[in-house]
């Protein structure tokens, strides 16, 4: 990947390369930040002004199915906060928190360029639209069994 | 030469290169827009909007710090729409600091303070609950205060750009935002705080000095740092005789903005409870406490009787003493003692230097001079550890002016990460890498070439051989370890050379020699420790030592004085590249005087006439009479750095290269001092290492 980038532009791969990483293993470690910094010749503290930054880089462990559920102006006027609420009860974790299994980690986010079919959720990389309570259980019931 | 533009600025006229900043344009004419992301010399940030000004034929305002001056530009600085803006920026950056300017340690130099003062924003219409972050300590000497932080990256910058670290970033977003540093919760750098200088504001704070004073309680004075051979000036502060904290207040040293953790936060051994504070005299084989009087008087009959017998002396000098002190010393010894023993621990081999340069005119690089050589030659030193002003100054020209750094060392240092090349060469062979570099640097039309301990005699004459054969200007800078390991040979304080390397008239003992003898009636140590790993061969000498500590040498005394240090004296040091600085007295510590006076008592005791004794005094006649330090006098009264010239002709012997020997400080040690400051002990990466990033 890092030869994809010009030479010298090789810290361009810094944010692809976090996020494949936290794919494969759910989150971002200190091990792979001390990693990337080698690899990318980057300062660890640059790495960590990028983790601050963007908020779909993790460094607590994720579920397998990550839940993000959107509250922002469209989908809260479409029920994205009941949607949110629902979820919350239905697994019994909060905002960032993951299911005891370790399947489905939830996640109250802003917008997600989706707002012609709000309320809409992501689950890890993708969309969910018109989303109801009654179809999410059926989706999340559905991650579960999937696992 | 570059384009010149016209621009107006307030109705002014201006002429200035093309792309100059609007900001740096003002400043010429002497109108100062208001800043604090930007920095001179760093690189450009545009974050804090404070800068706006309104530029004729453009919609909006624009940011002097950002914004290159144009042919026919027309800019106001102070129209009544810049005036809004500045107030709503500062109205802005309040809203969520805590304005706990009574207690900051920044109170009053506070470059925040100072804006609200003069462009106003008293009144704020943000009525929420401020966003509240604790402080956070980082390490023994930078804490941080994120509630105060304005966000500048000021800190950012100078740590990754000035210093080559890159210990500080900038996390999360929004009123969350904070400075973080390397290691998450804490830091491991260089420990320099040049961080904390920079800070417009009070986010950042020294672990030495937080919470201690307020600055105008204190007295400022500008001297010359204690430690390593590079010279720089620091600020000491002073409240009733203590020093409350070092730093660059005024920036018109040498280093300018640089100062590195010793020079810092390094002085603090100035106030250790370890400092000896009364002479001790030895009495039925244990050292008491004893009057000045009673130790001189001692003192000054043994040494007398041992002249009158015809005795043997043996006299070790310091390379941290002053000028005046040196010389005067040596003259102590060689006239007022008649003792040809003389000598002190050498760093590095100026005197081959000095001799082969006979004949040459400004072969001697300055610390500016790295700053603006088009290339640096860097041979057996890890300079950002040993030498940091001089890795600081090598750093700015290349960021500056692209120059070209070579590095010929046995391990890896930091200057590795610009070079345009580096080669690993074993300690003592370096020049065997030289020839390798020849068509590189002769391709520079200005080379500095800097060496080590480890280039001595005739490696050094090789050394300005291959200078001459590139066929380009180039000066030398011959490394050394301590803040006046230079003026110490130049003021004759070794066995084969009197002031100003004329040869001795009788060669005596050197250091080795003197420790081996076994018939040595006194061995007299003045500000030195050579008996920290070495033992004393006489059984019988009477040992006499002037020291800040109760170092190894002073144990084995039978007579301590205690000694002021460089941060209670007046006088004069040179630094490794031959630059000659003014100290000047700050710290007051009871019961001490300073080597010069104990020096001059002596001498009054024994009823020799060594000449008035007063800094001022002696440093006149080294004026007068050493080869080299004829220098301007305005210079140095006004705290500048007046080059000494090398002396002229060769040198009538040649230096004892073998005692030639670096004790290789890093960033967090300094010899015999350096154990004494409780700070640099603290740094979690002291003692530190060489060669090994
Ligand atoms: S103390 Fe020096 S090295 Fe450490 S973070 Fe501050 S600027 Fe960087
Ligand atoms: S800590 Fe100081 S220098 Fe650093 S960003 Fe904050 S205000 Fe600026
Ligand atoms: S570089 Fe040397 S002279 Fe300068 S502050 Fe550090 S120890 Fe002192
Ligand atoms: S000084 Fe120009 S934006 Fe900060």
């Amino acid at each position: 990947m890092i030869g994809n980038y010009p030479t010298g532009r090789q810290k361009g791969a810094l944010i692809p390369m976090l996020l494949y990483a936290q794919d494969e293993i759910g989150q971002i470690t200190e091990e792979l930040i001390d990693e990337v910094s080698k690899r990318l010749s980057v300062n660890r503290v640059e790495i960590e002004e990028v983790l601050g930054y963007y908020t779909m880089l993790h460094r607590e462990k994720r579920g397998k199915h990550h839940v993000q559920i959107c509250t922002n102006v469209s989908c809260m006027l479409r029920g994205g906060e009941e949607l949110w609420e629902h979820a919350c009860g239905k697994l019994g974790i909060g905002n960032k928190q993951t299911t005891a299994d370790g399947s489905v980690s939830l996640e109250e986010v802003e917008c997600i360029g989706a707002c012609s079919w709000a309320p809409a959720i992501l689950v890890n990389y993708d969309f969910h639209f018109n989303v109801t309570p009654e179809s999410l259980d059926a989706l999340i019931e559905g991650l579960r069994t999937k696992q | 030469m570059a384009e010149l533009v016209t621009l107006t600025i307030d109705g002014k006229q201006i002429t200035a290169e093309k792309g100059t900043l609007v900001i740096e344009a003002a400043k010429k004419i002497g109108i100062e827009i208001p800043a604090f992301c930007y920095y001179e010399g760093y690189s450009l940030q545009a974050a804090c909007r404070m800068c706006l000004v309104e530029v004729e034929k453009m919609p909006k305002l624009q940011p002097g710090c950002t914004l290159p001056a144009a042919e026919g530009m027309v800019v106001m600085t102070d129209s009544p729409k810049v005036v809004e803006a500045r107030k709503s920026t500062l109205e802005f950056l309040l809203t969520n600091h805590p304005l706990d300017c009574p207690v900051c340690d920044k109170g009053g130099e506070c470059e925040l303070q100072d804006m609200v003062f003069r462009y106003g924003a008293g009144e704020s219409r943000f009525t929420e609950i401020k966003h509240h972050a604790n402080e956070k300590q980082w390490s023994p000497m930078v804490y941080y205060d994120p509630a105060r932080c304005i966000l500048c990256y000021r800190c950012i910058r100078v740590c990754d750009e000035g210093l080559g670290v890159g210990a500080l970033g900038l996390t999360h977003r929004g009123v969350h935002a904070e400075i973080t540093p390397s290691n998450g919760d804490h830091l491991e750098c260089d420990e320099c705080g040049m961080c904390i200088d920079i800070c417009p504001v009070g986010a950042l704070t020294s672990g030495s000095y937080r919470y201690k004073s307020r600055p105008w309680e204190m007295n400022h004075v500008g001297t010359i740092c204690a430690h390593c051979s590079n010279g720089c000036k620091t600020t000491l502060s002073i409240r009733n005789g203590e020093i409350m904290r070092a730093n660059n207040r005024d920036q018109s040293g040498i280093n300018g903005e640089f100062l590195c953790a010793k020079g810092r936060f390094g002085y603090d051994f100035v106030h250790s409870e370890e400092r000896l504070q009364t002479p001790l005299v030895r009495k039925d084989g244990e050292l008491v406490e004893a009057s000045w009087s009673e130790a001189l008087a001692l003192v000054a009959k043994k040494f007398g009787d041992v002249k009158a017998k015809g005795g043997k002396f043996g006299v070790v000098g310091s390379a941290r003493t002053t000028n005046e002190e040196a010389y005067y010393l040596q003259k102590f010894a060689r006239q007022g003692l008649g003792t040809a023993n003389i000598d002190h621990r050498r760093s590095g081999d100026v005197a081959s230097l000095l001799n082969a340069l006979a004949g040459k005119r400004d072969a001697l690089a300055t610390v500016a001079d790295l700053y603006t050589t088009k290339a640096a030659l860097v041979i057996g030193s890890d300079l950002s550890q040993q030498h940091p002003l001089l890795a600081f100054q090598l750093r700015a020209n290349y960021r500056h002016h692209g120059s070209s750094t070579y590095t010929v060392t046995r391990g890896p240092v930091r200057e590795d990460s610009y070079a345009a090349r580096s080669i690993r060469f074993e300690a003592g062979d370096e020049i065997g890498a030289l020839d390798q570099l020849r068509e590189d640097l002769s391709k520079h039309a200005s080379v500095v070439i800097l060496f080590g301990d480890s280039v001595k005699g005739g490696d050094v004459a090789k050394l300005v051989a291959f200078g001459d054969s590139l066929g380009v200007g180039v000066k030398y800078v011959c490394l050394m370890d301590y803040s006046n390991s230079r003026g110490a040979w130049d003021m004759g304080l070794t066995h084969e050379y009197g002031p100003g390397y004329e040869a001795a008239e009788q060669r005596g003992l050197s250091l080795p020699e003197m420790l081996a003898a076994k018939d040595l009636d006194v061995f007299w140590a003045v500000g030195a420790n050579p008996l920290a790993d070495a033992e004393l061969g006489s059984n019988d000498a009477f040992v006499v030592v002037q020291e800040l500590f109760l170092t190894e040498t002073a144990r084995r005394a039978d007579v301590v004085l205690p000694a002021a240090s460089a941060y209670e004296k007046n006088g004069t040091v040179t630094n490794t590249c031959g630059e000659v600085q003014r100290l000047k007295a700050g710290a007051k510590v009871m019961g001490v005087k300073t080597d010069l006076e104990i020096m001059g008592l002596l001498a009054k005791e024994m009823g020799l006439d060594l000449g008035i004794w007063t800094p001022e005094k002696v440093f006149e006649e080294i004026r007068r009479t050493v080869r080299g330090y004829n220098v301007q006098l305005p210079i140095i009264v006004t705290g500048g750095a007046a080059p000494t010239q090398p002396v002229s002709g060769q040198l009538a012997v040649l230096p004892d290269v073998s005692l030639v020997r670096s004790a290789e400080d890093t960033l967090f040690t300094s010899g015999s001092l350096g154990r004494y400051s409780k700070m640099l002990n603290a740094a979690m990466e002291a003692p530190g290492k060489l060669y090994k990033e």
